[in-house]
């Protein structure tokens, strides 16, 4: 912790906070101080109650027990109204929640605007907003066109937006949640400095997070929550990676490495591959992935990863160039044709395209195999070998839920991504795509996932893992590709790149412009 | 070809279809403010009739005409309240609810009717409201008549356009209704109301479809008949998506409209001899769909249209 921060009064005190939803308590008695000019990140696994505890303070949920008092303009402690974002907000607390809450339709001007005037009165006086924002601007580095239309700005200038309404509104207390999950590493670094920089003009800041490294490199306290409990709550200085992993998970995570393996022969081969029109068009793209390595697809969602995924699964036919599998042609193959020659699909968003949420979890691991004779007899579903199947898997695959009947729906993220990988890798496929598969779902369900693909990758499979969290890419992948607005560079192996170089590439930087 | 210029260039023309189309500026306006808020509001036709039954009777009992403009908002800010009530606290379906609206208020207003005046065998007529004489404006020559020989009703309606233009895009209020329809969590995590803003906004675009139905009664006829509404509450919903949700489009939209509906009549005993009457009476509808495919497609529809909001949950 830095001495600036030692002694220097509490903006916020949450204290007691209990929140229960039916039979779940989302938080137990979690107590929180923050100072004035200090960073403290909330960590913690999904469903910890990190986000619940943010809304509480913000008047979205009002708290079964327990209070939150904030410091008034003269310093002194003072109860807020529970269930009120009006109040919270007059008491100095802005929130950049995790998906934005910016109207489309309007500029960013407007937006940040949006309920700082009466509603009654007829003018609105812009030129004056226009010039303190100017002002806020210039001192807090949060650059933004204020007459663009937000549905035109990027995702790291929208956040601006967010982070420039609260400022507005003259925040004492900022709470960002999860505001790395959408950015390049190279806009998150350019937040974090800002953040800092926000600290120490006084700002008191809370951001939540499950990144381990950003909370490491950019907070001054850290507080941990696990199953709605605090855990603990000690100086960033003098905690490390592991001893945070465990008390987030409460036990200790085995992280799986890759072992040096010799890649075989080319497996899935695209070549020249161009689709549609659009930011998510794919344009002229070669990818060649050998038996038995794991070749990442680096990039910042929305750039074309979707549309590659796409094509090999047989959702998009390309418009031109060629997919093989095998030296086989499959340019036009379905859906289906892909399935039945040996390619798996992880959907990257597993609960939309990769369950049917109101079918069982057995109905759903039979799925993709339906017509297959060991689920079917003349067209007749063989409910015994499905269930039977469905019991296999659910305990080879650690599916936490009420039995091979119960609704997929009702499953968490991370055990409906085990119903998705006992499907997909049951059938021993030739070539998996994993698309994000371990996009919010926590260290013990991530470790789960990665552990499943090398083992598919050591019995010689190739997959592409397409992601945007580098950690994962560089610690699983033998080879990583980077994607932009559809072009696709040529794979590179993981020991000659680095974090920075894959950043910049991501940005759309190639090294000479970086020079 | 030289009928159909006679007929444009006739000053009474296109004082018809400035006639025609203020009802249908009423409601497409009172859609309008309704819809920007996130809200589709298809009691419309049952309002319009209910605001033309509601003014009228109030005139007959002898409340004034402006008394029977007023009556008439209220019953429409009624309904609205009914249907805002149903679909954003309670979040149930716009549609259903609005159709329910309509059936509701229509049956009503025919059952009060009905009720009132049990044996009349002719429909009871008022004094309505009689063309405005504006000095000077009025005898131009052309535009006089064609323009200036309305009822202050219709120039209620032109105001009531430029009012809400004026307040959706200048004031703080407007700016909330136009978030609230496409983000409600933006107005909510800056501290303003979503079901406020979306109630009251359903109330005084409802009211205002009302004023569409009084105009009906208290100054293109003079009497209440059952089936009088006849669909112009449907071609407002189709005209705020030819508006692209913009008061002034919405204008030339009513507008348009009302051309072509003073053109079929004149049309008619033009050539009415040869081709049945049905085909025109069509032509206004059949243009309205034509200029919706052109300019729905590329329609830029409030995101959160249909869609119900409940606090702390997203």
């Amino acid at each position: 912790m830095t001495s600036t921060v030692d002694g220097a009064p509490v903006v916020l005190k949450l204290e007691r906070i209990t929140k229960r939803f039916g039979a779940l308590t989302a938080n137990d008695d979690v107590s929180l101080d923050l100072h004035r000019g200090e960073i403290l990140a909330l960590l913690g696994e999904n469903g910890a109650g990190k986000t619940t505890l943010m809304n509480i303070l913000f008047g979205h949920y009002v708290a079964d027990e327990g209070t939150v008092a904030v410091a008034g303009t003269n310093g002194t402690l003072k109860e807020l109204e529970p269930g009120s974002p009006h109040a919270a907000l007059n008491a100095g607390i802005g929130m950049v929640h995790q998906h934005f809450t910016l109207a489309e339709n309007l500029t960013a001007l407007e937006n940040i605007l949006l309920g700082t005037e009466p509603l009654s009165s007829f003018s609105s006086a812009r030129g004056k907003a226009r010039k303190h924002l100017g002002d806020l601007m210039q001192r807090s580095g949060l650059t933004v066109d204020l007459n663009a239309r937000i549905s035109s700005l990027s995702v790291g200038e929208k956040q601006r937006v967010e982070i420039l309404k609260a400022l507005y509104r003259d925040a004492r207390v900022l709470v960002l949640d999860e505001p790395t999950a959408v950015l390049t590493p190279q806009e998150s670094d350019t937040l974090f400095a800002t953040l800092k920089k926000l600290a120490s003009d006084g700002l008191g800041i809370i951001f939540i997070s499950h990144k381990l490294d950003e909370v490491l490199a950019a907070s001054d306290r850290i507080g941990v929550l696990r199953g709605g409990r605090k855990v603990a709550d000690q100086p960033t200085a003098g905690c490390d990676k592991r001893q945070l992993a465990e008390l987030m998970v409460g036990k200790s995570v085995p992280e799986s490495t890759r072992t040096p393996q010799q890649p075989g022969a080319a497996l899935l081969v695209l070549s020249q591959v161009t689709t549609g029109t659009g930011r998510d068009a794919l344009h002229a793209v070669d990818l060649e992935l050998l038996s038995g390595e794991i070749l990442g697809i680096a990039g910042v969602s929305g750039n074309g990863q979707g549309t590659l995924a796409k094509v090999i699964s047989g959702l998009e036919a390309p418009i031109s160039g060629t997919v093989s599998l095998n030296g086989k042609q499959l340019t036009r193959s379905s859906a289906r044709g892909m399935i039945d020659a040996g390619i798996a699909r992880i959907p990257e968003d597993r609960h939309r395209d990769g369950i049917v949420g109101p079918m069982s979890v057995a109905e759903n691991l039979a799925i993709e195999t339906i017509r297959k004779p060991e689920n079917q007899r003349f067209g007749f579903l063989r409910f015994d070998a499905i269930a039977a199947r469905a019991k296999e898997a659910i305990t080879a695959y650690d599916i936490r839920c009420q039995g091979g009947n119960a609704p997929a729906r009702l499953l968490s993220g991370g055990n409906i991504q085990k119903i998705v990988l006992a499907r997909t890798l049951d059938s021993d496929p030739i070539v998996v795509l994993a698309a994000q598969p371990s996009r919010g779902l926590d260290v013990g369900a991530t470790a789960d996932v990665h552990r499943r693909l090398l083992e598919a990758r050591s019995r010689g499979a190739g997959v592409i893992l397409i992601s945007e969290d580098l950690d994962e890419l560089m610690r699983l992948s033998d080879r990583i590709a980077v994607i932009h607005r559809g072009h696709l560079s040529s794979a590179e192996r993981t020991e000659n790149l680095d974090r920075g170089t894959l950043g910049m590439r991501m940005a759309g930087h190639s090294e000479e412009q970086a020079a | 070809m030289s009928d159909i210029l006679d007929i444009l260039l006739a000053a009474n023309f296109w004082a018809a279809a400035l006639r025609i189309a203020t009802p249908l500026i009423f409601g497409v306006i009172g859609a309008l403010v309704c819809e920007r808020a996130g809200v589709l509001n298809l009691g419309i036709e049952g309002i319009f009739t209910a605001g033309a039954m509601a003014g009228w009777m109030a005139v007959w009992l002898g409340a004034g005409l402006w008394g029977g403009v007023l009556v008439a908002a209220l019953a429409g800010g009624f309904f609205g309240l009914i249907h805002a009530i149903l679909t954003v606290p309670l979040g149930l379906s716009q549609h259903v609810s609005g159709i329910g609206v309509t059936l509701f208020a229509t049956s009503l207003s025919y059952f009060i009717y009905r009720t009132a005046l049990p044996d009349v065998s002719s429909p009871p007529r008022i004094e309505a409201f009689k063309p405005l004489d504006i000095p000077v404006l009025s005898d131009l020559p052309f535009i006089g008549p064609a323009l200036f020989q309305q009822t202050a009703l219709t120039f209620l309606a032109l105001a009531v356009v430029a009012v809400t233009a004026f307040v959706l895009y200048r004031t703080p209020l407007g700016l909330a209704i136009r978030a609230v329809g496409d983000n409600p969590s933006a107005v909510e995590s800056q501290g303003l109301s979503v079901y406020g803003l979306r109630i009251g906004a359903v109330v005084a675009g409802s009211a205002l479809m009302a004023l569409g139905g009084a105009f009906l009664t208290m100054s293109a006829f003079d009497a209440f008949f059952f089936g009088m509404v006849n669909g112009r509450g449907w071609i407002c919903i189709a005209l705020t998506v030819f508006a692209s949700w913009r008061p002034g489009k919405a204008l030339l939209g009513a507008l348009l409209f009302g051309a072509f509906d003073a053109f079929q009549v004149r049309l008619q005993t033009e050539v009415g001899s040869f081709i049945p009457g049905q085909v025109f009476l069509m032509m206004p509808y059949l243009l309205s769909i034509a200029a919706l495919v052109l300019v729905a497609r590329k329609a830029d529809y409030p995101r959160a249209l249909l869609v119900p909001y409940f606090r702390g949950q997203r």
